[in-house]
């Protein structure tokens, strides 16, 4: 689209287009009880069309940093840039699309309706509304479901929706935050294999925090290890596997080995804590 | 349905007794029944002195049956049987042309009117004072303690001076009425909207606000939507506060038409027969108004996708 005008602005600065540029980013809480470190000290950057985990316990801040990259939370120093502009440029011109861990579904409208949501807010027109709603509809395999009320789908279906509704406006990137937390294994995995054809075929960039290893691994070309108090990046580990990938790369050494090591540097965060 | 169609035939009392109608308004004739039950006896308890102090005045003889029979016959009794009441509501009600001043549904019209127009005035009210609210923290702090003042001065001290001040600015009939009672009513709806208007999920605000909605469009696409069950409990609680606030209006303007008018010219005259139509005239009013608004709530809500 406008991959031309973006690279000359940043051809100055980086040599390779950065979907995110986080630099010493930190976040303190004041609380009852005092100051809380939800970041610390972060920095980390993200190439276009990425697929990149953040893992970590409870508290590590992997959720937090989403929030800043989203500008629905404010870093209280360090600097960011999303997409090569401030990330509250980035929020306003609609560059990401945000799921959260609960599908977040509006009751009171259809499944077609809350699809157009975002479209009815950003103003397109009701034609392109109807087409952008059937199409990504069919993209996580709802067809049929339009008129249906949220609570006439089960939780996997819900959150199905409501990725199809972060990714019907087309933004160039995709901030997920445990969206397939609250779900079980059988759901999960056909969920993740669904997501990794759908980045496949968008070639979007995929922000992804997860708790869940096997999740970061399989997902992934880069795992992000977070480790609390204070919320800190010890570890970054590239995992190339192909694009086109089964369940099945579970099993293999290549797999275990990566697993392993995002097990250990989990670990180590944790000894630092007790 | 379907186990009632699949259960074997039952045959005489047993079937009755299962029968669906049975099942469901069994409960309700009989508190019916009761209450009525305890009328009967409360009004014979009330009236005895009364109709014996008649008898000894007249120096008749009595019998205990005649005794019970007079107190359910008395012109001006403390306590109206249930009989004599209906009798004196469907005798106002439909005795006379509905436009006749002795008529209970021209008066119930005339407190109608005021009631439905002080209700949608103060449901407007109501809603823009809890926008303000919401809007901003400085109108919430400047507002919110003289919406809570203004519902604890007695409306029975008010409505005189809101009569007479509206009347010297001309205002007379229906809109001094309809104000006093907009100013009951606008009361829970604006606390109700407060509540509706910040009931939304953050993380629904959240959305919102990654797509860049502007607050209009927040107000309009999910605040307004989270507010109507919200709206809809604090209507219900309005309209028959707007009732009364309509009936209580009547009374200071000197009773020239209404039910309120009705209820100030019978405790003048000792006429408790004709309070009481009133007051069962005003009590089918207002569960007919909230009946509407439990009308337009489940319309509304299968619109909204509410679970059955």
């Amino acid at each position: 689209m406008n991959d031309a005008a973006d690279a000359t602005a940043e051809s100055g600065s980086t040599p390779q287009r950065l979907a995110v540029d986080i630099r010493n980013v930190s976040l303190t809480f004041e609380t009852g009880d005092g100051k809380v470190d939800a970041l610390s000290n972060v920095s980390l950057r993200i190439a276009h069309g990425e697929f990149v985990s953040f893992i970590g316990p409870s508290g590590c801040g992997k959720t937090t940093l989403l929030r800043v990259i989203a500008d629905l939370q404010q870093p209280t120093a360090g600097s960011l840039l999303v997409n090569g502009m401030s990330a509250e440029q980035a929020r306003l011109e609609r560059r990401y699309g945000y799921v959260f861990q609960a599908p977040a579904l509006f009751p009171w409208r259809t499944i077609e309706k809350n699809l157009k949501l975002p479209l009815e807010i950003m103003g397109f027109s009701e034609s392109e509304q109807r087409q952008r709603a059937a199409r990504y509809l069919a993209l996580v395999n709802l067809t049929g479901f339009e008129r249906k009320f949220p609570w006439q789908l089960s939780g996997g279906m819900q959150q199905r929706v409501s990725i199809a509704r972060a990714l019907s406006f087309d933004p160039a990137m995709l901030l997920m935050d445990e969206p397939f937390g609250a779900l079980d294994e059988i759901v999960r995995d056909h969920l993740n294999e669904q997501l990794l054809q759908l980045w496949d075929k968008t070639g979007k960039t995929v922000l992804f925090v997860t708790h869940s290893i096997p999740e970061a691994v399989f997902l992934s070309t880069r795992i992000v290890v977070m480790s609390p108090r204070p919320g800190r990046i010890i570890d970054v580990i590239d995992s190339n596997f192909p694009r086109h990938r089964t369940l099945e790369i579970r099993e293999t050494p290549e797999f275990l080995k990566i697993a392993q090591r995002v097990r250990v540097g989990l670990r180590a965060g944790h000894a630092y804590d007790e | 349905m379907t186990s009632s169609a699949l259960a074997p035939p039952v045959s005489g009392a047993g079937a009755l007794r299962h029968h669906p109608l049975v099942v469901r308004y069994a409960p309700i004739v009989i508190i019916i029944l009761a209450l009525v039950a305890i009328w009967y006896i409360a009004s014979v308890l009330m009236n005895l002195s009364l109709v014996r102090g008649g008898f000894e005045r007249d120096e008749t003889p009595y019998t205990v049956s005649d005794l019970i029979a007079g107190t359910m016959s008395a012109e001006r009794p403390l306590l109206p049987a249930p009989h004599q009441v209906i009798a004196a509501f469907t005798d106002s009600v439909f005795g006379y042309a509905p436009t006749a001043p002795r008529s209970l549904v021209y008066h119930s019209a005339v407190t109608l009117s005021a009631t439905l127009l002080g209700f949608v005035l103060g449901a407007l009210l109501g809603i823009g004072l809890a926008l303000m609210i919401v809007h901003s923290r400085v109108l919430e702090k400047s507002l919110l303690p003289w919406i809570i003042c203004s519902q604890m001065v007695p409306i029975l001290a008010l409505a005189p001076i809101f009569i007479v001040v509206l009347g010297a600015m001309g205002l007379q009939g229906l809109l001094p009425k309809s104000i006093i009672s907009a100013y009951l009513c606008f009361f829970p709806i604006t606390i109700g909207m407060v509540k509706g208007f910040t009931a939304p999920d953050p993380m629904q605000l959240d959305l919102m606000r990654t797509w860049s909605a502007t607050s209009r469009q927040v107000l309009s696409k999910l605040r307004w939507p989270t507010a109507v069950p919200y709206l809809f409990a604090s209507l219900k609680v309005a309209i028959s506060i707007s009732l009364i606030g309509a009936i209580v209006a009547e009374l200071p303007t000197g009773g020239e038409a209404g039910i309120g008018a009705r209820l100030l010219a019978g405790s003048y005259y000792g006429q408790t027969i004709q309070i009481w139509s009133a007051l069962l005239a005003s009590a089918i009013l207002a569960s007919g108004l909230i009946g509407l608004v439990d009308l337009a709530e489940r319309m509304v809500g299968s619109r909204m996708g509410a679970r059955p």
